[in-house]
């Protein structure tokens, strides 16, 4: 899933304290199960933006709504409910979330309620890590489905770096080298000999450097 | 003029099963500040954090929780679950620039009066030393 984390309550506070009715549009999909920007978390950005905007002598009007999704245009028209009645949206959704209501409202207000971090897990109860760098040239095959693109912190494709200890990660030792995992996991599979395969060098053409990509399926378009 | 400060307290049900059985009514009496609202709950482990900061929206100048010591809550980790939405409000206080010590967490064990009491008494002296809610214009 999309991971995120609510931007700083001043930020926020800052964006919208000019406008006097706020709809706080959460979303029921990735933010709400990483306990970002669903129903529980768009109730408390809302008292605390109310709160913050009242400490500063100011007051404002919360609507508080969640859309099954923010990235699908059939959800975003379940807006129109609330035309009318808001001067601004703050978007608890991912990044996508946010630039779908951009697109599809061409004259509303959106700001952004948190921040887009990355694609991971829940490893542990409160607990995200980065899994998938959305590179477009998957080599998990190879590596016995551990990412070294996103779980390397040098993405290395021919690892270990060697400054590795102990199987932890020299620039964060808290992490695991990912490449020793990716070693211990292939001579476990009795794979190991898989790793005197040199991989050539990466075209990042398909991650994304070039502007922004599409994927189009064409037994789904109409 | 001094400060009466507007005090919400959360109480498990069963943490403060004596106090909250006297409805108030004894505990005035042994000193239990009367600008202390009780609000009590099925365990503390109920609470949410939109309830505590609702709290501050509607004019508390102050805010604490009662729950089960650590170890021994009545429904095993409700008391831990409260701290940490405790803590949660500390640190939105803190993003206001509000003092976090307008909210508090008391982990008590279950029955004992007098540490209840003094709870609240050591929470009204916190706030009164903090003064009105920035929120209900006391910020200064």
């Amino acid at each position: 899933m999309i991971v995120a984390k609510r931007k700083p309550v001043a930020e926020i506070v800052e964006m919208v304290k000019e406008f006097k009715r706020v709809l706080v549009l959460g979303c029921r999909g990735c933010v709400s199960v990483c306990s970002a920007g669903g129903e529980r978390e768009v109730e408390i950005l809302a008292s605390l933006l109310r709160l913050g905007c009242k400490k500063e002598g100011k007051e404002i009007n919360t609507i508080c709504a969640t859309l099954v999704r923010q990235c699908d245009k059939e959800y975003i028209d379940a807006m129109d409910e609330w035309d009318g009645q808001y001067d601004a949206i703050v978007s608890m959704a991912c990044g996508v979330g946010v630039n779908f209501v951009a697109n599809l409202r061409p004259f509303a207000k959106v700001y952004p309620g948190v921040n887009t971090t990355f694609m991971g897990g829940s490893v542990d109860q409160g607990v995200w890590s980065e899994q998938c760098a959305g590179c477009g040239n998957c080599v998990l095959h190879h590596t016995g489905g551990l990412c070294p693109v996103a779980r390397c912190a040098k993405s290395l494709m021919n690892g270990p770096c060697g400054g590795s200890v102990g199987g932890r990660c020299e620039i964060h030792a808290d992490v695991p080298c990912i490449w020793q995992a990716i070693h211990d996991k292939l001579t476990q599979l009795d794979r190991q000999k898989e790793l005197l395969t040199i991989a050539p060098i990466r075209d990042w053409r398909s991650a994304g450097h070039g502007g922004p990509r599409t994927s189009v399926r064409d037994d789904l378009t109409l | 003029m001094s400060f009466n400060p507007n005090i919400q307290a959360y109480c498990c049900h069963y943490t403060s099963q004596q106090s909250c059985s006297e409805n108030g009514g004894g505990l005035l009496e042994d000193g239990f500040p009367a600008n202390i609202t009780i609000n009590r709950l099925p365990c503390s482990g109920k609470l949410q954090v939109s309830t505590l900061l609702q709290a501050f929206e509607d004019g508390a100048d102050g805010v604490y929780v009662v729950g089960c010591p650590k170890d021994s809550c009545h429904n095993v980790m409700g008391s831990q679950r409260a701290a940490k939405k405790v803590l949660a409000v500390k640190s939105a206080l803190n993003e206001l620039n509000v003092e976090p010590d307008r909210i508090e967490m008391f982990h008590l064990e279950r029955g004992l009066h007098p540490e209840f009491i003094k709870a609240a008494i050591q929470m009204d002296a916190q706030i009164k030393k903090l003064g009105p809610s920035p929120f209900n214009g006391g910020g200064k």
